[in-house]
């Protein structure tokens, strides 16, 4: 096959790809990093944060449910994306309550570490301040539905590399919700673990395992040390 | 508790009857909350196990739609149409009215169980609001002397079905007839002309005729059949009848009077792709016509029109009904069939299209009840009966339902390519000084556009028109619309679920004169924002009203906008101090805080 049947260009870079591959996972291979949050190679893409979005020949779309095609112009630090990014990374932070400073996930916090990347200043919105129920009934694990994005990660390796299936995603519109898959709704009647993959794909301080916090002091967490980008840029 | 029905029906009759099949969830929800006037944990807990379904699964379903509720909503459970032309024509009055009667606040349940009054989206019925469900019944024309009496039965806890009939009368609404609506098919006539010209030959017909889908977008229906005939492996037919989008009525007319025009034009499709079975999803407020159609249904299997061996031709097709509870998003194709699946109603990812992996993954017709409609009418009176009206980019008539501000509301079935003005003319809505083409998710015009044509080259419309004269208020249609979908976003992406909290938020602002140019502008930038990158249609098009009204009656806008000295925070410091004021009982004027 010839290099252009399976190349694409990511501004203005040509990209290979394999068929059947997403933007995203072809770009992300060839150490190209494009903002993601709902996004893990691992698992099926879900295609709901809409921070990964891209202009593929004019059109914008979610580049971790877009397939990548021979030819393709595909632009994603353009300026009016960039400000769409930012946008969303601001809602996502007005929509819930994320209190960065006590947070045990700062500094490891994909969240944070995208709006770092995306030059995010402040949140700019009317911030919701909504009242969300926090888990806390399991002796291993927390659940603080308070910093949940509803990115549905913790769903599917639950489900898919855990094999327990026990969250789901409820409500509807700004209600949207993660639920616990128990005859309580409450985690600690569910076999999760404090290995599982479930919790370690929060890309947010939402699940967290109990009396592991702040290990790490300030200056040498996860993105203090390197910036997401550089992080997906070096582990391929 | 007593329950307005069936009160003995058991969840395991529910579950049987539906042949404990899991796609059939949200039927078998439907029924507990009729019965139960709430879907209790115990019912989650059970469908769960019964079903083998997870239990996240099973609650994750009850909370998305509107219809279905946690708790308790009492012996009777009353809705009033809150669209923007129920309003114009006073259901807020009469919801309220009803309320006060009843010493109850708006959707929250009285504390004796007795019932709940709240207001819900469009219920289709525009053209003789205000509009509601009692008890899942229509009722129309409400006026504030009925709801006197209607607040003495429901005290008197007279059930619903001994309440006057005359409020749940409905009439057709039918204004003018084309083409479509003075076709009618003597049943398996369509059928057999199709089978005698031959199935391919008569997809040919309907790709001739040049109709366009008629639940809004325009895509070509012959395209889309053919897609399908080209697909190999298993088909479903499915038929869109949520009609979810204010201020559309006209399939509703289509499902009382021509179901056996649809049913044909769903069998002809059926037949040509070979599937073996297909759906018809009616949003939940049609209940009332259930029973009507499933008689149709019966009619037709007896007559060899649905079943095995269909008119000899040795192929086999059936169908089955199936109801919506309350999420304008289910109309969204791809919603839909996740909702038929017994899911949450949340549109997928695309590609793949309907036509390729649509309903259980496999290759799915969804079409607009009209588009069916008119595909048999087409099968059987050939192209040239349909392609000889309207105009070269949009063929055929279009059935309109018109209501608002006009003498003659209804239904009108009118060539496509005709002027807003002549809709006008015809509806009695000269005085009009804006329409919305299209429903919220459409356009709006102003005078100086009236020229304009409904079609699907200029102003498209799935058939919502509403007519709003000079006294109307602009801004406040456009904050309505914007309530509207906040509340039928469905969650899944950034952009819409959090974009139209925001887009509401703004325009309450704004509509209330507390906004200043910046809040303006910030409608501006998200809107655009919200349209560019939401991952469905409803996202796309959520801020269309906004952005229209803003361009074209800017003075209605700047007129109330407050100077940019006289600032108003979006944070108010009073209001979220007033919680630990009441807790603490501090009410000295010192902690008192203000903007100014
Ligand atoms: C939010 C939303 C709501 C919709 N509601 C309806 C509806 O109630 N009825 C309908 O026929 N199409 C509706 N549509 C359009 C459908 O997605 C789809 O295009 C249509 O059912 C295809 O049938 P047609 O080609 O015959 O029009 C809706 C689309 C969106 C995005
Ligand atoms: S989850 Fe992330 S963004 Fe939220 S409070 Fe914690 S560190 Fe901040
Ligand atoms: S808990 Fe974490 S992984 Fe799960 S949906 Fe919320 S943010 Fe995503
Ligand atoms: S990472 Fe693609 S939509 Fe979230
Ligand atoms: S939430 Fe439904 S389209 Fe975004």
């Amino acid at each position: 096959m010839s290099e252009t049947k399976n190349t694409f260009t990511l501004d203005g870079q040509p990209v290979v790809f394999e068929a059947g591959q997403t933007i995203m996972n072809a770009a992300l291979a060839a150490g190209h990093y494009i903002p993601h949050l709902c996004h893990h190679r691992e698992f099926k893409p879900h295609g709901s944060c809409k921070v990964c979005t891209v202009r593929v020949n004019g059109w914008l779309s979610a580049s971790c449910t877009t397939p990548a095609s021979a030819g393709a112009k595909v632009e994603s630090e353009a300026p009016d994306i960039q400000e769409a990014r930012r946008r969303i990374v601001q809602m996502l932070f007005i929509e819930g309550n994320h209190f960065c400073p006590f947070c045990v996930k700062s500094g490891n916090c994909q969240l944070q570490a995208v709006a770092y990347h995306l030059g995010m200043e402040d949140t700019s919105l009317p911030h919701r301040f909504p009242s969300r129920a926090m888990d806390a009934s399991h002796p291993d694990v927390v659940l603080d539905r308070d910093r949940c994005i509803n990115c549905s990660l913790c769903v599917r390796a639950s489900r898919d590399a855990d094999g327990k299936d026990l969250f789901g995603l409820s409500g509807r519109g700004i209600d949207t919700h993660l639920v616990v898959n128990s005859s309580t709704g409450l985690l600690k009647d569910t076999n999760i673990d404090a290995n599982d993959r479930a919790i370690q794909v929060c890309p947010t301080g939402a699940l967290l395992v109990k009396r592991r916090g702040y290990e790490q002091p300030i200056g040498e967490r996860r993105f203090d040390a390197q910036a997401i980008e550089c992080e997906f840029e070096s582990k391929y | 508790m007593a329950s307005p029905l069936g009160q003995s029906v058991t969840l395991h009759d529910i579950a049987a009857r539906h042949l404990h099949a899991r796609h059939r969830l949200l039927q078998m929800l439907r029924e507990v909350q009729a019965s139960r006037s709430y879907v209790p944990e115990e019912a989650i807990q059970f469908f769960a196990h019964v079903l083998n379904l997870p239990i996240a699964h099973v609650r994750g379903c009850v909370e998305f739609y509107s219809f279905l509720h946690t708790t308790p909503r009492g012996q009777f459970d009353v809705y009033f149409s809150d669209s923007v032309t129920d309003r114009m024509a006073g259901s807020e009055i009469v919801a309220k009215r009803l309320a006060d009667r009843l010493g109850v606040t708006l959707g929250q349940p009285r504390a004796d169980g007795r019932v709940t009054v709240s207001m819900t989206s469009c219920t289709g019925h525009c053209e003789q609001a205000p509009a509601g469900l009692a008890n899942g019944r229509v009722f129309t024309r409400m006026t504030e002397a009925r709801i006197e009496k209607m607040a003495s039965l429901i005290e008197h806890g007279v059930p619903v079905s001994e309440w006057p009939a005359e409020w749940f009368h409905v009439d057709d609404g039918i204004r003018e007839r084309g083409i479509t609506l003075e076709t009618f098919i003597p049943p398996g006539e369509a059928i057999r002309t199709a089978l005698a010209r031959g199935l391919p030959a008569t997809l040919d017909e309907v790709e001739r005729s040049g109709l366009q889908g008629r639940g809004g977008a325009g895509f070509p229906v012959g395209r889309k059949w053919r897609g399908a005939y080209e697909t190999k492996g298993a088909h479903y037919i499915t038929c869109n009848a949520d009609e979810g989008e204010p201020g559309t009525f006209k399939d509703r007319v289509l499902l009382a009077k021509y179901a056996d025009e649809l049913f044909e034009g769903m069998t002809i499709a059926g037949l040509l792709v070979g599937a073996k079975k297909g759906y018809v999803y009616m949003r939940g407020e049609y209940e009332y016509m259930m029973e009507g159609l499933q008689t149709v249904l019966e009619e037709r299997r007896a007559a060899g029109l649905l079943g095995e061996n269909i008119c000899e031709s040795g192929l086999d097709f059936d169908l089955r009904i199936h109801l919506g509870a309350g999420a304008y998003v289910c109309g969204e194709q791809s919603a839909l069939l996740e909702s038929l699946e017994g899911k949450r109603g949340i549109p997928r990812v695309r590609p793949p299209s309907a036509v390729k992996i649509g309903l259980f993954g496999q290759s799915t017709i969804n079409n607009n009840v009209e588009s069916f409609v008119q595909a048999a009418q087409i099968a059987w009176k050939g192209a040239e009966w349909f392609s000889d009206h309207g105009e070269t980019k949009s063929r055929g008539t279009k059935l309109l339902s018109i209501a608002g501000d006009c003498q003659r509301p209804g239904i009108y079935e009118l060539p496509l390519g005709i002027t807003v003005r002549e809709v006008l003319a015809r509806c009695g809505g000269e005085n009009a000084k804006a329409v919305q083409v299209g429903g919220p998710a459409g356009t709006c015009v102003g005078r100086d556009e009236f020229d304009r044509r409904v079609s699907y080259a200029d102003l498209a419309t799935g058939g919502s028109i509403m007519v709003f004269n000079d006294l109307r208020d602009m801004v406040d249609v456009a904050r309505q619309f914007a309530h509207f979908f906040a509340h039928e976003s469905c969650g899944f992406c950034t952009p819409c679920r959090v974009g139209t909290q925001m887009l509401k938020h703004y325009a309450d602002k704004i509509a209330d004169g507390q906004g200043t140019q910046r809040d303006l502008e910030q409608v501006k930038s998200i809107g655009e924002f919200v349209k560019g990158y939401s991952h469905c249609g409803l996202g796309e098009t959520a801020p269309n009203t906004l952005l229209d009204t803003i361009k074209r009656f800017p003075e209605e806008y700047t007129s109330r906008l407050l100077a940019e000295a006289d600032f108003v925070p979006d944070f108010d410091l009073d209001a979220s101090v007033t919680e630990s004021r009441a807790l603490t009982g501090r009410q000295d004027q010192l902690d008192q805080v203000h903007s100014d």
